[in-house]
């Protein structure tokens, strides 16, 4: 499952794709492998106003809890209801369906310095 | 890194490897929870060859066991498996190790992986003048766990005998023209056993298993299992593992596993006393502050080792092992709390950053195995 290449990468390996002033937000495939098994994901709840590079909640598998970071600031408006039902889908379909928050932001600045897709494909050899 | 004999069959399968102990090891090949259902439902192969075994043999072997193991070991029988554990003098938990009686005067013990080269200079340690033979043939053999409810279908295929065994008994197999010690034990809470083999062999003993079963097919009786399902399933088990629920640290007491500790093992021949029976006695005596217990929790967060655990804002206690239970589908947790709240029913909260997650001591095991 290569990352898409309409959205740009972090090192802490979060997606991030604009659409107008919201950002939405998840993680890659890579990370998601080596976490293995996702079960239980928390996001802060919509309302939150999240500074650039602060924590938007945790994602939790068998093994380990990790810290999800946004690279821009904004104001949570959605966290994916299907979460909560089904954490698993972070596994299957870490790109689409398994999206973690939508962020209103007002700079969208941040997001210029992160990877492209090809760029974090290379440095993350995903499965 | 070292290799078991079975470093191929763990990376034509997918494995995911990593450093256990100073082995390469697989932590999972297709997912942990799926490998933890597997083997609940079905069975699993798990390659266990990190463990240490080592032999022992003389005319002292009795003695010397005595005097390392806190479990009386001179009245077992020939073919009997018996769990122990190895104390040092302050009464906490060297290791603990199964002892499998081989004949009047030969023993073998296996060891966590690491606390092998621990135990073996413990072994030199306190052998003193006595007559025992110690033989490390952790690198010579192999060791595989096969563990479900239908592996004793599978063993008949091989062997009438094995699935007549009793639990903690084994027998030494002539194997592939060699001998293969094969006991019905195991650390997942399911019916089983565990094969010692030479090296040698290790790579045939697979293929004899993969004529009966494609690894591959989704409907495999067995199929290969990780280090990271083997851990979510001796925690459901209730069994504790060296480095979370035992340590160096922990009174052998607080444990629950006073079964595995016989005080009045003097009294028997050959009269050898376990080194830190003073301490441990004394733990049994006035009781021990902490007490190891089972915990259950609401939601699907897991608690996770190290966080502290709470009684009304006071620290109580700390977490050991915890996951989501793959079968219960609940957080379970083990963890050492104050002796007065090791009571089943007592509410607790588990300090998890800045969240808390509400708790409740619950018996142990979490899960067990239909007859």
């Amino acid at each position: 499952m290569n990352p898409p290449d309409d959205r740009t990468y972090s090192d802490s390996h979060e997606w991030h794709k604009l659409d107008g002033d919201i950002v939405t937000l998840g993680v890659t495939k890579f990370a998601v492998d080596e976490l293995t098994d996702i079960t239980y994901a928390e996001m802060k709840p919509a309302g939150t106003v999240i500074e650039a590079g602060g924590s938007i909640g945790e994602i939790e598998s068998v093994k380990a809890t990790a810290d999800v970071y946004s690279a821009v600031g904004g104001e949570i408006v959605e966290v994916n209801p299907a979460l909560e039902s089904d954490p698993s889908v972070l596994n299957s379909n870490p790109y689409m369906d398994g999206w973690l928050v939508k962020l209103r932001v007002t700079d969208t600045a941040p997001l210029k310095s992160l990877m492209d897709a090809a760029t974090y494909s290379s440095k993350h050899q995903t499965s | 890194m070292l290799k078991t004999p079975f470093n191929k069959l763990h990376h034509d399968a997918g494995g995911r490897m990593v450093d256990f102990a100073g082995w390469e090891m697989p932590i999972l090949y297709t997912g942990i929870i799926e490998e933890h259902k597997q083997v609940r439902h079905s069975g699993g192969l798990f390659d266990v060859s990190h463990m240490g075994r080592v032999w022992f043999k003389g005319k002292d072997v009795r003695r010397f066991l005595e005097r390392l193991c806190t479990r009386r070991i001179s009245d077992m029988q020939p073919g009997q498996c018996r769990y122990s554990l190895v104390c040092n003098e302050a009464g906490g938990v060297r290791d603990d190790v199964l002892v499998y009686r081989i004949d009047e005067s030969e023993f073998m013990l296996v060891v966590n992986a690491s606390n092998r080269e621990k135990l073996l200079g413990h072994f030199d340690e306190i052998r003193g003048d006595l007559k025992v033979d110690i033989d490390d043939r952790t690198m010579k053999t192999a060791m595989v766990a096969l563990q479900g409810p239908k592996v004793m279908d599978l063993i008949g295929k091989f062997s009438q005998e094995i699935p007549q065994l009793k639990r903690y008994r084994f027998v030494t197999k002539g194997v592939l023209m060699v001998k293969a010690l094969v006991s019905r034990t195991g650390y997942t809470g399911e019916d089983g056993v565990e094969v010692i083999l030479p090296n040698s062999v290790a790579g045939m003993a697979i293929d004899l298993i993969k004529r009966e079963v494609d690894f591959t097919k989704p409907d495999a009786i067995i199929k290969p299992a990780g280090l990271g399902a083997r851990d979510t399933l001796r925690l459901e088990a209730g069994m504790p593992l060296y480095g979370h629920e035992l340590g160096e640290d922990i009174p052998a007491w607080s444990s629950d596993l006073s079964f595995a500790i016989n005080l009045d093992k003097a009294e028997h021949e050959p009269k050898e006393q376990f080194i830190g029976f003073d301490a441990v006695r004394e733990q049994a005596e006035k009781g021990t502050a902490r007490k190891l217990v089972g915990m259950a929790m609401e939601g699907r967060r897991s608690a996770r080792q190290g966080m502290i655990i709470q009684r009304n804002g006071e620290d109580v206690g700390l977490v050991t092992s915890a996951c989501l239970s793959p079968t219960l589908e609940k957080p379970i947790a083990m963890g050492y709390v104050d002796s007065a709240l090791a009571d089943n029913g007592t509410k607790l909260d588990i300090i998890a950053g800045e969240r808390t997650i509400a708790a409740e001591v619950v018996g142990l095991p979490f899960y067990k195995a239909k007859k």
